[in-house]
């Protein structure tokens, strides 16, 4: 049986790497992949801590966080593409200005 | 066994991490999410939630990824990140930010204060998160239509090409 602190431990080291990717990374898309990574890596803590206390809740968390996200990522995405009709380019660092 | 297959899995889900961070090129960074993906299902597997893994491999991997394949193939981002990084040194931070974060949720998953839960019951399968989802979190439940309807409109109103 593998305690679950593993899954936490892993968990940790997931959101860590999302959260470097979202740091050095220069195309938006990446970061938007980095961004989904580290809401897997909360969703494997949620399941973890409610197997844990051997409760359903942790799921349906993961349930709510799972649709926001596709919410997000259909904005987002649709975003990226707009940006790149207007600009023609596609790195973060164009981006410094929230109006054009 | 169940040591092992979390062993593989956990080595699998933190190489393909890696591999989407360091990958220049998007598309191979968006197959490596894909791997990170069923990984974690597989990992879901383990710890007894079977709706979540469906649901991760039909929602995340399915649906999420061939949008963002989609996008990275329309807008062909291959030759992005081939000049000179201006702000390289300040990317570099990076390193050393992540490496404390990291420490910082070690400790924290690593003190537990001692205290032991309840031990593992049963988790409940997808009756149980069914019943749940449609008494106590009813509201959410219909929030989240509104929440996935307005962002399909949205979606519809920045992705339309203006006739100017």
């Amino acid at each position: 049986m593998v305690p679950d602190i593993w899954y936490l431990a892993l968990s940790a080291v997931l959101f860590s790497i999302g959260v470097v990717g979202v740091i050095v990374r220069r195309n938006p898309l990446v970061i938007f992949m980095s961004i989904e990574l580290m809401l897997n890596a909360v969703n494997l803590s949620f399941v973890a801590f409610g197997h844990r206390l051997g409760s359903p809740d942790g799921q349906v968390l993961v349930f709510f966080v799972m649709a926001v996200a596709a919410a997000e990522v259909a904005v987002g995405l649709a975003i990226i593409v707009a940006i790149f009709r207007l600009r023609q380019r596609l790195s973060v660092d164009d981006l410094s200005v929230m109006r054009w | 066994m169940s040591v092992v297959a979390f062993a593989v899995l956990a080595v699998i889900a933190v190489g393909s991490a890696l591999g989407l961070v360091l990958r220049k090129n998007a598309i191979h960074g968006a197959l490596f999410l894909v791997v990170n993906l069923g990984t974690v299902a597989a990992l879901y597997l383990t710890l007894r939630a079977e709706f979540l893994a469906a649901a991760q491999v039909i929602v995340y991997a399915g649906a999420i990824m061939v949008l963002f394949v989609f996008a990275i193939m329309v807008l062909i981002p291959g030759k992005e990140e081939t000049g000179p990084d201006l702000r390289r040194p300040y990317r570099l931070l990076a390193l050393p930010v992540g490496g404390a974060l990291l420490l910082e949720l070690g400790l924290i998953v690593s003190s537990r204060g001692g205290r032991t839960a309840a031990p593992a019951t049963t988790p409940g399968g997808v009756e149980a998160i069914g019943r749940l989802l449609f008494t106590d979190y009813l509201f959410p439940f219909e929030l989240t239509s509104v929440l996935l309807l307005a962002a399909m409109v949205g979606v519809l109103v920045l992705a339309r090409r203006r006739a100017s």
